[in-house]
């Protein structure tokens, strides 16, 4: 005890649970063996493949040559990359940043000091969206979408009205944003519970409006939370694929989002070996932005 | 500066507690009032409704002129010192003084300035670029002093001002708070659950059970003549001698003892009523020798007060509580008599004083 206070860093001992290298070992290698074998493995194998002309069907199935750099280059070089990447920016931005942080933080707000049935029943329809599963929802928003039998258009009275046709971004984002801002809500209706409510009370005695309370006291205090959300769902919507279950990527590739656009490449097109290079690029730009708000996280307020 | 006012101030919570019960009260300009009570008692409560926190179910509070009951909190031009003193952790010490100023669109070099200023005054100068977290709890009061000290609000409200401060400091501050609320000349009502800080600091004080005021008055008059037992038993940093007695004839029979009727109350008493004797510990007088009208007993236990020791007296199975100055302590066990200073000793009868 006595050595334990006179070196402070001695108190947290490398070995704390007293196992012993080889013991400690064994009891992560299974999990370390699952993640090798389903994460490692597959990334690994997805950039080899990216610098071979490996394709689903045909000669280059049987015998893959290796191509070197030509699938990146041919990928940057390509204009359906670049519209994807586009519209993966729109979707981000529409659906993600502005949709789900907005709405689910807005949603958190106006519900925090109330109890009772209104509460329970937005917060249950709200991650009803989110818990069912995307065959089924994808399912009621065709339903819900469709130019002659749709209920929208029978709502609003314009029949014909074809939104998955006219609209497809507009379509995506929407469904994107309705069906993932139960994660946001619930995250920032957390942290808003940890808000001092003095420091609101204190910031109201001052005379504060409910802007300068937000921007004084609210968001320096979930600032935390904020990034820590924005990096979670930038993530999930960038890789999201369940916008093609409602359409596909088209038409005429206006909706085709990079995973997507993978998926059409690779799988419908067949040119497994592209379709893996643009998954590396995709990994890359994870990767950039995942960097980006950890950064942010790590900078002190 | 100015005087508050209290008129029939009623707070109902939803679920029907009554959390403040009709309250009348007027604290005068530049008064240093406390809201003293035991928790849960209303006294938070009252605190938040002056300020605008909480909103009153019925009456009205009028704070100078103006009967602000129904007005927002940023526009009643009071200032407010809370518990864990609510400074915003992302902003420096200046900026956290300066917030109210920045609210009310005071130019930034004029709010910087008077920052600085009253920052000075409080001792703060050479921690104007601290954020709280850097400061410690002594530091961050002042912070929030200072905070209210630049809004030159009307009137200054604490909520238990003292209490996350350590018992040594506690101290200090208490002196420190009590000599800033005299030079500002600010109408100032602060909240405390520590009779021994409401002795200490008010110049007049409330006493609070269940939503009610059981006495108003001065430090003195509330420690010297509780006007029900419940303050009686509150007040005090020992507690008050409180027996179950009987009028007989001229006399008072109280724990199988015979004392004088106290002066105050003579004739007003009648024959066989029960009563409530209540005298403090600190006003009576020890005695080894047996004297006239006086508790006698047997010494049971001895506690150390410092300056002066606690004795327990054991009268026919009843406790009776004296203080005794150093160096003449009794020893255990021996035989000992406590004599009621006349002029000190209360009589209660259904709860009131007689």
């Amino acid at each position: 005890m006595a050595q334990a206070t006179s070196h402070p860093k001695a108190r947290y001992s490398a070995d704390a649970a007293g196992l012993g290298t080889p013991r400690a070992a064994a009891f992560i290698a299974p999990a370390m063996a699952l993640i090798a074998v389903f994460l490692v493995f597959p990334a690994l194998w997805v950039i080899y493949l990216g610098l071979t002309n490996y394709r689903l069907t045909g000669l280059a199935a049987a015998e893959p040559q290796f191509v070197g750099l030509d699938n990146f280059v041919k990928a940057v070089s390509d204009e359906g990359f670049w519209n994807s990447a586009w519209l993966t920016v729109q979707f981000v931005l529409g659906s993600a940043v502005i949709g789900q942080v907005v709405l689910g933080f807005t949603i958190a707000w106006l519900l925090r000091d109330r109890q009772g049935p209104l509460k329970r029943v937005v917060e249950g329809l709200v991650i009803l969206a989110w818990i069912l599963p995307g065959a089924v929802v994808s399912f009621l928003w065709i339903a819900l979408l469709d130019r002659d039998g749709g209920t929208l258009n029978a709502l609003l009275g314009i029949p014909g009205f074809a939104w998955l046709l006219d609209h497809p971004m507009l379509s995506i984002i929407i469904f994107n944003t309705w069906r993932g801002t139960a994660f946001s809500m619930m995250l920032y209706g957390a942290a808003l519970g940890n808000v001092p409510p003095s420091h609101l009370e204190s910031a109201r005695l001052a005379g504060a409006s409910g802007w300068q309370q937000l921007r004084d006291v609210v968001f320096p205090h979930i600032r935390g939370h904020i990034l820590t959300n924005l990096l979670l769902i930038s993530l999930w919507t960038f890789n999201d694929f369940t916008p093609f279950l409602l359409t596909a990527g088209g038409p005429d590739h206006k909706s085709e989002v990079l995973a997507v656009h993978v998926y059409n490449v690779a799988l419908r097109g067949g040119e497994l070996g592209f379709g893996a290079a643009v998954s590396t690029i995709i990994l890359l730009i994870n990767l950039v932005v995942a960097v980006f708000y950890l950064r942010l996280l790590r900078r002190k307020s | 500066m100015a005087a508050i006012e209290l008129k029939g101030l009623t707070k109902v919570y939803p679920g029907g507690v009554k959390a403040l019960d009709s309250l009348d009260l007027e604290i005068p300009d530049g008064e240093f009032f406390a809201l003293l009570g035991p928790s849960g008692c209303g006294k938070t409560t009252l605190l938040r409704t002056i300020a605008g926190l909480e909103t009153a179910t019925g009456g009205a509070i009028v704070i100078g002129d103006r009967d602000v009951t129904g007005v927002q909190p940023g526009a009643r031009d009071v200032a407010m010192v809370f518990q864990d003193y609510a400074l915003f952790p992302h902003m420096d010490v200046t900026d956290n003084i300066a917030y109210p100023l920045r609210i009310k669109k005071v130019a930034k070099a004029a709010r910087a300035e008077k920052a600085r200023e009253v920052g000075e005054r409080l001792g703060l100068a050479h921690l104007m670029d601290r954020r709280p977290g850097q400061l410690s709890g002594g530091q961050q009061q002042r912070v929030a002093l200072a905070r209210v000290m630049a809004t030159q609000a009307q009137a200054f409200l604490f909520d238990e001002p003292l209490s996350n401060l350590d018992a040594r400091l506690r101290l200090e501050a208490r002196t420190f708070l009590k000599k800033l609320q005299r030079e500002l000349g600010v109408t100032t009502v602060f909240v405390t659950h520590d009779q021994a800080e409401a002795l200490a600091m008010a110049d007049r004080m409330a006493v609070m059970e269940n939503g009610l005021i059981r006495q108003i008055g001065t430090p003195a008059e509330v420690f010297q003549r509780p006007a029900n037992t419940f303050v009686a038993s509150f007040i005090g940093s020992t507690p008050m001698n409180l027996l179950d007695g009987q009028v007989r004839g001229e006399r008072l029979e109280v724990a199988g003892c015979k004392l004088p009727v106290p002066s105050s109350v003579e004739g007003r008493l009648s024959e066989g009523e029960q009563i409530v004797y209540g005298v403090r510990p600190e006003y009576m007088t020890y005695s080894a020798e047996p004297v006239e009208g006086a508790f006698g007993g047997r010494v049971s236990i001895m506690e150390n007060l410092g300056a002066a020791h606690l004795v327990t007296l054991e009268v026919n199975d009843t406790l009776v509580q004296v203080v005794v100055p150093e160096g003449s302590e009794p020893p255990l066990g021996a035989e000992g008599f406590a004599v009621p200073k006349d002029g000190r000793a209360l009589v209660y009868r259904d709860g009131n004083v007689v």
